[in-house]
């Protein structure tokens, strides 16, 4: 034994914690414009770099550059603005419901608005979004009713789910949301199979899953990615890298690896990177992945690079494990703001249109507010009924929660 | 008519599905061109296309996760678990997905999904090719939980699965594949051939999803059973002498309790028998539901006959499986009692 060196386990640590300096340099950004853009039916070994660079579109002085800008109109931007401008507004409503005690929980999507918002726009209504917590998005740049979402965070009479599920856990099959389940990674390789049941039925659909950079660790993230690349699935594999999982910092969850993209690269699937800040870029990359599934050429792998400003939830504190000013720090900015200016520079808006914009935008999210609680918050007016636990279990009651229904009273 | 063994129900029940409704698919481990370990979906990829019937890579979750996706598409997939034992990757899926789709969703979402799984030793198949997870089906509100013990039952509830509208997890009793095995590992088995219920028609019928059915009319005592020991009880009523009525559960989620408790309220002795492990097994629930509904009328303790509180051994298997001489010396205890 005593000519054998000891060993010792590596626990990764991010470069800082509370009271130090924010410190991003180890984010490398490539200028935006500078990743080429290849056809969707490249070889996946000809772009194993796209895994380690970052897609980016908008440059510092708002300008749209490179072989990735150009798909979208003043309009189209326009309204992916308001998405954006919306879901936060929603948030920061929905936020101050929680702490008013109408709910007993949200999550916030705070600096990620562009990946869902801009994602959404990319897919054919009839697609099918496996999303997580994070996606509201997805709705919101469906025009899916944001009183339907208020009402079933505040678990009223009005939610669509009756009460049983915790609030932001939305489901919507007409606007190609699956239902959310609250635990981890289980969608990812349900969207595989969805994209399966499409090519099997030769239909033109096509799925995307949703997962966080620490879910990645779950084994059904492996899962999905077996099955995806064995069955060539018409799927869109999104991976939402916001740099913290709760408390814990995403190397914990990438280990050795360099990127959570490059993750794709073993199994044979095309995997990208981008600025998940960049409406443009997300779009754009988002297109590309859904041109290549509806041209039955299988799954992509794409890395959102982005920064969760708020709270995991509203159930933690972030300046217990992270500086207090990291997000001020990170080098990718505002989705929000970096799209306005980019409008501003298109010469389609401008500060006092953003300003009225705001303005509206709020009052539609509290006119939305007014209407679902005239339906009940969660400790007051009206409520889903006591039955409704009981109910749904099934498709026919069984006599064994019959008997525990009529127990309960109802 | 045909004569099948349990092997031939089950792919029978898959074919007549298969060719009734398009959007039933098969897949699972070595399922596709070889047609599974123990042959149930052999000739179905042939015959049906390998789009609809195929393998599947060795991932129990990615098996179970995709069927659930396929199934909120509107297909209605068929998966094989090779084993039961081989389940525990898939649980998540199983417990907190599949279970619970519709009532999270408010039935926005379904999953009419059907997990075939054989389950139970007797194979000397050690402590990971034996294993009777049923209890933990059992438990998971959402799921139906079903053990046919016989070919014609086996293809006719199977069927109902595949129909629907819900997950349902058809465990099948391995040993029962080829004969009624009744725990007498030294005699050969009787063959599906000679026996009544092998008699399974070609074409497509159903048996209702939560109905027991009575194997053996009997006055003095009950035995309730599922699987394999439907047939261990049964022999050990023959060889005792005592008169059992012996229940075959078929479907133990949802559950025929007034069967149940028609019958020990009319013997007033009960014994529960599976071959899965006593603690926490489905047998608890049995004995809690015989006291609450028949506590007046049980002139004796209720038994349970259960594999015991040990892995499944390998070379020691006939010591584990609960065979008819411990299920007969059960029915003369509580005889006696």
């Amino acid at each position: 034994m005593s000519d054998l060196d000891r060993l010792s386990l590596h626990v990764p640590e991010p470069a800082v914690r509370p009271g130090d300096q924010p410190d991003f340099s180890n984010v490398k950004i490539p200028k935006a414009g500078s990743v080429p853009r290849p056809e969707v039916d490249v070889a996946p070994e000809e772009i194993r770099d796209l895994a380690y660079s970052i897609i980016r579109v908008l440059n510092r002085e708002g300008e749209a550059v490179g072989p990735w800008a150009g798909l979208l109109s003043d309009e189209e931007l326009l309204t992916g603005l308001r998405h954006m401008m919306m879901l936060r507004a929603f948030d920061a409503r929905m936020l101050m419901a929680q702490r008013q005690g109408k709910t007993s929980f949200y999550m916030q999507h705070l600096g990620e608005e562009a990946v869902s918002c801009a994602f959404r726009r990319a897919l054919r209504k009839g697609d099918m979004n496996f999303p997580t917590y994070r996606q509201a998005g997805l709705l919101i740049a469906d025009d899916y009713p944001m009183v339907e979402m208020m009402n079933q965070i505040f678990s009223n009479e009005s939610d669509p789910c009756h009460g049983r599920q915790l609030p932001v856990m939305y489901t919507s099959k007409e606007h190609g949301f699956f239902t959310i389940s609250g635990n981890l990674a289980t969608q990812y390789v349900q969207a595989v199979g969805w994209a399966m049941a499409s090519a099997i039925k030769n239909d033109t659909r096509i799925a995307a899953g949703w997962i966080g950079d620490g879910s990645t660790a779950e084994s059904d993230f492996h899962s999905a990615l077996v099955f995806a690349s064995t069955y060539r699935a018409p799927v869109i594999l999104n991976i939402v890298n916001n740099q913290w999982a709760i408390s814990t910092f995403q190397g914990i969850a990438r280990g050795g690896s360099g990127t959570f993209a490059a993750r794709g690269l073993g199994f044979g699937i095309p995997a990208l990177r981008v600025d998940g800040n960049d409406y443009l870029a997300v779009y754009a990359v988002a297109r590309w992945a859904a041109e290549r599934a509806r041209r039955n050429l299988g799954p992509t792998l794409i890395e959102y690079v982005t920064y969760r400003v708020g709270a995991h939830s509203t159930s933690d504190d972030p300046s217990a494990y992270r500086p207090k000013t990291e997000s001020e720090a990170w080098p990718l900015g505002d989705p929000v703001l970096r799209l306005k200016k980019h409008l501003i520079v298109r010469g389609a808006w401008s500060e006092e249109r953003h300003a009225q914009a705001e303005a509206e935008v709020m009052d539609e999210v509290i006119q939305a507010q007014k209407q679902a609680e005239s339906h009940g918050t969660l400790h007051a007016g009206g409520k889903p009924s006591v039955r409704d636990i009981f109910e749904g279990v099934y498709a026919e009651m069984p006599p064994h929660i019959r008997r525990q229904r009529q127990k309960a009273g109802y | 008519m045909a004569r099948m063994t349990m092997i031939e129900a089950v792919r029978s029940g898959m074919d007549v599905s298969m060719a009734r409704d398009e959007n039933v698919v098969v897949f699972g481990e070595d399922v596709g061109y070889f047609g599974g370990v123990f042959r149930c979906t052999q000739g179905l990829q042939a015959k049906y296309g390998k789009t609809r019937c195929f393998d599947a890579p060795i991932s129990e979750s990615g098996i179970v996760g995709t069927a659930i996706g396929m199934a909120a598409y509107g297909l209605k997939p068929c998966v094989e678990i090779q084993f039961a034992d081989y389940m525990y990757p898939a649980y998540d899926q199983i417990t907190q997905e599949a279970a619970r789709i519709r009532y999270r969703s408010n039935g926005d979402f379904t999953c009419p999904i059907v997990l075939r799984m054989p389950t139970g030793g007797g194979i000397f198949g050690g402590q990971t090719h034996s294993q009777s997870p049923e209890a933990l089906f059992t438990h998971v509100c959402g799921l139906k939980v079903i053990v046919p013990s016989n070919p014609y039952d086996a293809k006719g509830l199977l069927v109902s699965a595949i129909e629907d509208p819900d997950p349902v997890m058809f465990l099948e009793p391995k040993r029962l594949y080829n004969g009624p095995f009744d725990g007498h590992h030294e005699r050969p088995v009787t063959p599906w051939s000679k026996h009544e219920l092998g008699d399974v028609p070609e074409g497509h019928y159903t048996i209702p999803i939560g109905k027991a059915e009575i194997r053996r009319k009997g006055s003095a005592v009950t035995v309730i059973a599922y699987g394999t020991m439907v047939h261990v009880a049964l022999a050990a009523a023959e060889e005792t002498g005592i008169d059992a009525e012996v229940i075959d559960l078929r479907s133990l989620l949802p559950l025929d309790l007034d069967t149940i408790v028609q019958s020990v309220t009319k013997t007033g002795r009960c014994v529960v028998v599976h071959e899965a492990t006593l603690t926490s097994g489905f047998g608890g629930e049995l004995v809690s539901l015989v006291q609450e509904h028949c506590f007046y009328h049980l002139e004796a303790p209720v038994i349970r006959v259960t594999g015991w509180d040990t892995p499944y051994p390998h070379a020691q298997e006939w010591d584990y499986f609960p065979g008819p001489a411990r299920v007969g010396r059960a029915l003369t205890e509580v005889m006696e009692a």
